[in-house]
């Protein structure tokens, strides 16, 4: 009898192995075009990551607003700006090699840390997700209720925020 | 390895992380450091619904919808940003946009 490995965690490693591989991408490519493909391939398996912890409002949101706007925004900036002399131009910056030692300092340090962290059962209360009122409904319903009704001033916030930061981009954006 | 712990969230949003961060400490590109601000965010965002999960709470996917609105606004100021730059340079590399007056 071999070890019976479930779907959820074949999913998990599939999709985080192309999460980390889109990631190295955005990092490591040369054309800012490909990196835009790889940072889609990242928020993509990131959105399946999130279904599987029974976050299914935020997945489609995370298509939505990642995959939809934001890269759509990047992908037209960079047809705005001239790449062309792309071949020429240094890729890293000269601070690289110390940045690159320090993040694997740091990363090592806190893996390390985390390996030894050992979590409680996980999601001892599935209804929690989905309830509103005692009531099953859905995912987007129990989101819904908390944003707007315990965290209505943080919401409200927020769309200050966006207004602002729409104002600024328009401002930014225009012609002198 | 038979099932997914919030250990593994973690880790993948803690390695997610320190490319994205690693993207913004040595990319010259400034389009490929904002793109590098995003994995940052969208990593925190990982680890929101990790513990989420692993609380059986909801406020952390109600806290991650701030986290991408944060992301939205950042990311349409950041490009009008790099915009600018590009209009008043005409390159969108980091190590050409030295002057503090221009």
């Amino acid at each position: 009898m071999g070890v019976v490995i479930s779907a959820e965690v074949l999913i998990f490693y599939a999709f985080a192995a192309t999460a980390l591989l889109g990631a190295l991408g955005v990092v490591t490519l040369r054309n800012p075009m490909y990196s835009a493909i790889a940072l889609l391939t990242c928020f993509l398996s990131v959105a399946v990551l999130f279904l599987l912890r029974h976050a299914e409002f935020l997945g489609i949101v995370q298509l939505f607003v990642y995959g939809g706007g934001i890269m759509v925004l990047f992908l037209f900036v960079i047809m705005l700006v001239n790449l062309y002399q792309l071949k020429e131009l240094r890729l890293f910056l000269g601070q690289s090699r110390a940045a690159a030692v320090l993040v694997a300092l740091m990363a090592v340090f806190f893996i390390a840390l985390l390996a030894q962290v050992d979590f409680a059962p996980a999601f001892t209360n599935p209804e929690a997700f989905v309830t509103v009122e005692g009531e099953a409904l859905g995912n987007s319903q129990a989101v819904a209720w908390s944003l707007y009704r315990d965290h209505l001033l943080p919401f409200e916030i927020a769309s200050v925020f966006l207004l602002v930061a729409m104002i600024g981009a328009v401002v930014l954006g225009r012609k002198q | 390895m038979t099932e997914i712990t919030s250990t593994h969230y973690v880790v993948l949003s803690f390695l997610l992380f320190s490319i994205g961060l690693l993207g913004i400490l040595i990319r010259s590109n400034l389009i490929v450091v904002l793109m590098s601000i995003e994995l940052v965010l969208n990593s925190v965002n990982l680890n929101l619904i990790a513990f989420s999960y692993q609380l059986s709470d909801l406020t952390g996917q109600v806290f991650a919808v701030f986290t991408i609105c944060v992301a939205a606004g950042e990311a349409a100021v950041g490009l009008g940003i790099l915009l600018a730059l590009y209009r008043l340079r005409q390159t969108t590399q980091l190590d050409q946009g030295t002057e503090l007056r221009g």
